[in-house]
């Protein structure tokens, strides 16, 4: 045992990458495995040339191109066509919605499981339940929510059964903005809470009583305390969230073909059947996705980054 | 404290019924097919349907078809990392966080405008080939929980004096991952291979462009045609997500509780 002991010692110096090329090597293994080095690595590094970094810098070259391939910004301008700009808004509008509705509601459901003084039993649940819930997206969410409040769903029935028609003119309906952000709701809420909830078990009571040793009202402990904590984890896990509904489409897909023109279901049109008419077009909406969805995680990521001291 | 507590059930009782009104809706919709009385035809209907079978099945093996190419590229890959190439890593991190900051959608518009029938690699042009560049996708996809699961298996197992002591008892570097590091970090990779099908199982954007005839896309269409076996089919895709994340958390209970290095 002792002498497995000093081996690892000794090869696990101070900087291992740079130890095994600058020290001389007390054991010919290490030499010898500097191809199967490589070998570990190179199928993760192919992988990730053929079916991420060259696919998405295709999509990259194809957007500034011109159908001979000469360079043009026009696919880019051709972004802000009415229809392709309105497609833009709606999905922003509707992540946004989606996206800070859910982390609000997931806020205040870990808040209230883990500071509420809610049975221990009941925080278990609903955490479990959070973990099915987010990965419960798509085609089946979006029948649960035809089941529920569609034109024939649950809700919508029972309120009727009462005299209230929710599908007036000017109501209810699923298939609208409101409906779309509801239905998404289902797995923005259960990500902030799985997300939200290390944060929320970091802040210690001690808080709480110095704070109130110091004669701070509850509120002022959050104006003043738990609110700045929590706050570079709420925006990151916002700009999350949002990136997540984004780049969702099988929900508003299944719900209705084409009731919503957002621009994932714009992109899914383009490539089924090049209705934009506009290779180079289309290669740009891709990129404009990509751009949003990049800014938005790398707020998630540099504000995760900084949030992390708090929580040790 | 009193009124803490009350306006903790209140937040409780409000997103309770957000998320198990749509769940019992979906249920009671399900045994609605008759108009006398509540039945499992639905079910029955569902279960029966050869389509459903064939597609269940197809996406059934695309997804560990998904897991296997998963852990041959990337068990490897973070195990060199954490043990000789740290430096490395963060190029690694940041391709294992690409699928999270890329929609499917465009992951899957990419490949084929790369792999079309008229480009170096027509992977499109084949049965073959498209299954293959659809497993690769949702590799792609499973990626970033993947890495995730394996390399904190591998911080809580000792890599540097496994490797050592598996080495001067005359294993090469395939055996060493093999039959030493993969063995002592199965639970995590389990985990990961869960989580992976739970997303693979009724992904639906990338199949239906890429044309599969996978469990999602027959969702869809039962969905455009059919007024009560979607919901079935619903209540069906929950239980199978209930079922994987339960497995995890099952899975998780064996998990070596030690971390000698990070």
């Amino acid at each position: 045992m002792a002498s497995v002991g000093n081996i690892a010692d000794s090869a696990a110096g101070p900087v291992p990458g740079s130890a095994a090329a600058t020290r001389p090597n007390p054991f010919g293994w290490l030499a010898g495995l500097k191809l199967g080095d490589m070998l570990a690595v190179l199928p993760f590094m192919l992988f990730a040339i053929l079916f991420l970094v060259l696919p998405l810098g295709y999509l990259f070259v194809q957007a500034f191109q011109t159908q001979d391939g000469a360079f043009t910004l026009d696919n880019i301008a051709g972004l802000f066509e009415p229809k392709i700009r309105d497609a833009f808004w709606l999905s922003i509008r509707i992540s946004a919605a989606s996206g800070a509705l859910g982390a609000l509601v997931g806020l205040l459901m870990a808040l209230a499981i883990i500071r509420g003084g809610l049975p221990e039993w009941i925080g278990n649940a609903v955490m479990t339940f959070s973990g099915v819930a987010s990965n419960f997206a798509g085609i089946p969410l979006a029948f649960a929510f035809l089941a529920t409040l569609g034109r024939l769903g649950l809700i919508t029935v029972a309120l009727k059964a009462l005299g209230i028609n929710i599908y007036v003119r000017g109501g209810w309906d699923l298939l609208s903005f409101w409906g779309l952000t509801l239905t998404y709701m289902y797995f923005q809420i259960p990500l902030m809470i799985l997300i939200i909830a290390p944060a929320i078990h970091g802040m210690k009571r001690e808080w709480n009583e110095a704070a109130a040793t110091l004669g701070a009202s509850n509120g002022q402990f959050w104006r003043y305390v738990g609110i700045p904590v929590l706050w570079p984890n709420l925006l990151g896990t916002l700009s999350l969230l949002f990136a997540n509904a984004f780049g969702a489409i099988a929900t508003a897909y299944a719900l209705s073909n084409t009731a919503f023109n957002i621009v994932p279901i714009l992109l899914f049109a383009q490539i089924r059947g090049d209705v934009l008419g506009d290779r180079g077009l289309g290669a740009a909406l891709a990129v404009g996705m990509i751009v949003i969805c990049a800014l938005a995680n790398v707020i998630y990521l540099v504000v995760r980054t900084r949030a992390e001291r708090w929580l040790k | 404290m009193k009124r803490n507590k009350t306006w903790a059930w209140i937040v409780f009782a409000i997103g309770a019924s957000y998320f198990l009104l749509p769940l019992l809706a979906t249920i009671k919709f399900s045994l609605e097919i008759r108009k006398a009385g509540w039945t499992l035809d639905a079910y029955t209907n569902v279960f029966a349907d050869p389509r459903f079978q064939q597609t269940f099945g197809y996406s059934l093996l695309v997804g560990l078809c998904t897991v296997v190419v998963g852990l041959l590229i990337v068990v490897p890959a973070a195990y060199y990392v954490r043990l000789r190439a740290p430096q490395l890593r963060p190029i690694i991190e940041f391709v294992t966080l690409l699928p999270l900051i890329v929609p499917a959608i465009v992951l899957v518009f990419g490949y084929i405008r790369l792999y079309n029938s008229s480009s170096l690699l027509p992977l499109t042009n084949s049965n073959l080939g498209t299954a293959t560049l659809l497993t690769f996708a949702y590799v792609a996809l499973g990626l970033p929980y993947m890495y995730r699961a394996v390399d904190t298996g591998l911080r809580t197992i000792d890599v540097q004096t496994l490797t050592e002591a598996a080495t001067i008892m005359g294993a090469n570097q395939v055996q060493v991952i093999t039959q030493v590091i993969f063995p002592n970090i199965i639970v995590a990779v389990l985990s990961g291979a869960f989580l992976t099908l739970a997303i693979v199982i009724g992904e639906f954007t990338i199949a239906s462009l890429l044309n599969q005839q996978v469990f999602g896309v027959y969702m869809q269409n039962v969905g455009a045609n059919r007024a009560y076996e979607p919901a079935a089919l619903s209540i069906i895709s929950f239980i199978l997500t209930w079922g994987a994340m339960g497995m995890i958390a099952f899975l998780g209970r064996f998990a070596p509780k030690t971390a000698p290095r990070t």
